[in-house]
């Protein structure tokens, strides 16, 4: 092959302090190439990306495009050279119009004459239905991302960077995406495209390049690839599946909501409707949909965060516990893990054993006298370490020191050694690197085993179908029936996701 | 040459310690050259104001006279602080504290008891904590800033006293003085040292010390509230009660403040006067800071601006400076301490960056 690559990265170095982020890293993307940014969280992908549109500058290196070298100053330079960006969080304003939201995002060249004819242009050529006049806040997610694709190919880039632009679309939606992201690549765009989902990668890009630790440690194929193989280059290590053993469910329920209606205590939050759940003993209950369709309400009344009106909405062991709060919640034996690891679910400036403390106080009798028993609670938070495999140099250091996937291990082991008879899960991997994600998943595996029964809320759709027995979706607050999950497929799922087939179905799960 | 502020990986432990003893010995710099300026040795002015006035065993005594309020509510405020609760108010409290302890002087004003004192300071407490417990309820009940409401009712407490002393509590041999009766023996703390107005009021302020030391440490109650302070969802996951800490944390560095006000009143002043306090609730909230939040630093750093009292007055008596330096060299601490406190999350490099900061998220 002669042809000359879109965009060469030789030799990038960038440190901040205490950390090397990118340690000489060399990349080449070809014209017309989708080509995937694969690595666990701060292996180094965004840093390396930030680079690349001019958000910041490296300490060392050298980069080419179309075989000339160039400094990329800013997020401008790096448009005018043909760079286009779609970010994982989204810079819209809701209370403006399609067109309006793009118009605030370009050069202001582009804005003149009739640009909302040309965005009905761009978003037909390439498959993104989009009505300029619409306003932002009536658009769903998969809309809204469409805005920030075609802002971006209406500056007709020649190297378009996705980052994590999956994680928050239905099964259908992102198969629309990949129908756009190969057509742009048969015109000659090429395509950065970063994910830690492997199964999209390998359906969809050319090449991927592999990072660990800030290093460049694997380039291949992914179609040659499976994704156990991909997922061991980016650990660096063998990837250990959950196992489960084939068991028979017939235990009694241990966690019923009945007719659940809450209204959110957020803003654009979203109102509970008519839900109805049990998970039985020995089952682990998933619980599918996109990110803003009820999970946190629903999280925060199973916590007792807010309680119901109605006292026997939900039901811990058949005793109504629609007001209990959090604590008289734990006393009855249920163990919970928030989304947010940081600052919900553990205090960041706090060592670790009164992070153990915070949750485990009740059922640990780690309060005699109304005094905290330091030596129970730093022995409690130990097991915990121990039991978890949490890499820390020990107890009495802060929870913001650790990785997101060892303080995530860390809350999931503090819970489950409480022995509870339920846990709650919400989002248990969620930014959680494979190997931690691994264990955390076998151990809700291994806790329905031993007869406790688990309800998990994920958006990972793989996770959910990899340690549920049954599978429910919720979706702008309401509840699909739940289903086995060998009896349903990942297409049924992701229409109920995306609110299809909802309306019809009578709302009941059990 | 480029001086920078680059961010820390970790915040820095020892700067906790460190920063405020850098704004300690900033404000001294910077008072030197304040007071060459106005064409005073500034080594003389520095030596009448922190060394003269605890030269003497009067002037030890009288230095722990003056802390003993500020360490009192500062210990109480920090509980608060901690907790994310503004109670900016400790001056009212006091005051109100103060006269509800003062009251019941008046009231047994020819009666002898040994019961009197006690029951002076409980009253004293209540008095502070029903003020405190205003802006508390006007919190929960109508979600006001309590900053505004505690900060206002301090005027309000102001005002009360005046009347009090220029009206109904007015010595009635006093020769028409805005001033209350003079306390007798059995209504006044006892001394400590003779021949000094050092009362026992400092070994309450000791044990008040010991007592939120033990409380933040170790018990229940300051662990809800580091984490309440800290990470509010956290507190709202472990099923901490919000409102709860704040009734507590509000009556809590009230009913210090009252304590303290009526310690002021029967150890120090022995009667009721338009001005009980020369600013401590005020002054208690840097102390409070300057103190880290911390009971043990709180005791440290409210003997520091009990100082800054004493060493005002010496330099208005023997160098003729105007009074208001204290409040000068109160202000210059807590400006200096809020910019070195920078220094726990940042550190300053010099030269040309090698590594260009993070861009923001």
């Amino acid at each position: 092959m002669t042809e000359t690559p879109r965009l060469e990265l030789i030799g990038i170095t960038k440190a901040y302090p205490g950390v090397i982020a990118n340690n000489n890293v060399s990349l080449k993307i070809m014209p017309g190439e989708i080509h995937a940014l694969l690595g666990e969280n701060g292996a180094g992908k965004s840093t390396l990306v930030k680079f690349i549109y001019g958000v910041q500058k490296a300490d060392a290196g050298r980069v080419l495009w179309e075989g000339q070298e160039v400094q990329i100053a800013s997020p401008n330079a790096a448009r005018k050279l043909g760079v286009g960006m779609v970010f994982q969080h989204f810079s819209l304003f809701d209370a403006m119009t399609v067109e309006e939201n793009i118009a605030l995002g370009i050069s202001p060249e582009l804005t003149k004459g009739d640009l909302s004819g040309r965005i009905r242009d761009v978003s037909q050529q390439y498959g993104l239905p989009l009505d300029p006049g619409r306003y932002v806040h009536t658009l769903s997610v998969g809309e809204r991302q469409r805005i920030e694709v075609v802002r971006c190919l209406l500056q007709d880039p020649r190297l378009l960077i996705m980052d994590e632009p999956t994680s928050v679309l239905t099964p259908q939606e992102v198969d629309e995406l990949f129908k756009t992201l190969r057509r742009l690549s048969e015109e000659g765009v090429s395509i950065l495209y970063i994910s830690h989902k492997l199964e999209e990668i390998k359906s969809l890009c050319h090449t991927a390049t592999i990072m660990r630790m800030g290093e460049v440690v694997a380039e291949c194929t992914p179609e040659n690839e499976t994704a156990r193989s991909m997922a061991e280059m980016m650990m660096g290590a063998d990837l250990v599946s959950p196992e489960r053993a084939d068991r028979e469910i017939d235990g009694s329920v241990k966690l019923e909501l009945r007719d659940l209606n809450v209204r959110s205590t957020h803003q654009h939050g979203t109102d509970l409707k008519d839900i109805n759940l049990t998970v039985r003993a020995g089952e682990v209950l998933g619980v599918a949909g996109i990110a803003g369709n009820g999970q946190r309400e629903l999280m925060e009344v199973l916590t007792g965060e807010v309680s119901c009106e109605n006292p026997t909405a939900v039901l811990i062991d058949g005793i109504a516990a629609g007001r209990m709060d959090p604590n008289q919640r734990r006393a009855a034996g249920v163990g919970l893990v928030p989304e947010e690891r940081l600052g919900h679910g553990a205090v960041p400036d706090m060592s670790l054993w009164e992070n153990a403390f915070l949750s485990a106080a009740t059922r640990m009798h780690l309060v005699r006298h109304g005094f905290v028993q330091v030596a129970a609670s730093t022995s409690f938070a130990e097991k915990v370490v121990d039991a978890f495999r949490v890499k820390t140099p020990g107890v009495t250091h802060f929870a913001t020191s650790l990785s997101g996937g060892n303080l995530q291990k860390f809350i999931v082991g503090r819970e489950i050694l409480q022995n509870p008879g339920i846990i709650v899960v919400l989002q248990p991997t969620w930014g959680v690197d494979a190997g931690s994600a691994a264990a955390i998943r076998q151990a809700l595996i291994d806790m329905a085993a031993a007869g406790a029964a688990v309800l998990a809320v994920s958006q990972d759709l793989e996770e959910l179908f990899e340690i549920s027995d049954r599978i429910a979706v919720i979706c702008e607050g309401r509840m699909s029936e739940a289903r086995l999950a060998e009896n349903v497929t990942v297409e049924e799922v992701g229409l109920l996701m995306a609110g299809i087939g909802l309306e019809e179905e009578t709302v009941h799960a059990g | 040459m480029l001086v920078r502020l680059e961010q820390r990986p970790e915040a820095s432990k020892s700067m906790v310690y460190v920063s405020p003893v850098i704004a300690v010995v900033l404000t001294v710099l910077t008072a030197m050259v304040m007071f060459a300026l106005l064409g005073v040795d500034p080594v003389k002015a520095i030596e009448t104001f922190f060394v003269e006035p605890v030269s003497s065993l009067d002037g030890l005594a009288e230095l722990l006279v003056k802390a003993t309020p500020l360490v009192l509510i500062g210990v109480g405020l920090s509980l608060g602080f901690q907790a994310n609760v503004w109670n900016i108010g400790a001056e009212g409290q006091l005051v109100i504290g103060a006269l509800a302890g003062g009251g019941l002087a008046l009231a047994f004003f020819d009666q002898q008891s040994v019961f009197l004192v006690p029951a002076m300071l409980v009253c004293g407490i209540l008095g502070g904590m029903v003020w405190a417990a205003i802006p508390a309820w006007l919190k929960i009940r109508y979600n006001t800033n309590e900053i505004l409401t505690s900060l206002m009712l301090t005027y309000v407490g102001l005002l009360v006293l005046s009347y009090l002393v220029h009206g109904p509590w007015k010595d009635p041999q006093g020769m028409n003085f805005p001033e209350s009766r003079l306390f007798h023996d059995s209504a006044l703390l006892p001394i400590l040292i003779d021949e000094t107005r050092l009362n026992v009021g400092w070994l309450i302020a000791l044990f008040v010390v010991v007592l939120g030391w033990i409380l933040i440490s170790r018990h229940i109650i300051g662990f809800q509230i580091k984490v309440i302070g800290q990470a509010p969802m956290a507190a709202s996951f472990a099923g901490f009660k919000e409102k709860r800490l704040i009734w507590l944390t509000l009556l809590i560095s009230g009913g210090c403040a009252g304590l303290a006000g009526v310690i002021e009143l029967s150890g120090a002043i022995g009667q009721i006067v338009p001005s009980i306090s020369p600013g401590y609730g005020f002054t208690a909230i840097i102390v409070a800071f300057l103190g880290r939040l911390h009971p043990v630093g709180v005791l440290f750093a409210g003997l520091l601006m009990a100082l800054t009292y004493l060493g005002g007055d010496s330099a208005q008596i023997t160098m003729n400076l105007p009074n208001a330096v204290t409040g000068v060299f109160q202000g210059m601490l807590l400006f200096f301490l809020l910019a070195s406190d920078v220094l726990i999350k940042y550190r300053v490099r010099f030269g040309t960056p090698k590594i260009v900061k993070e861009a923001a998220e």
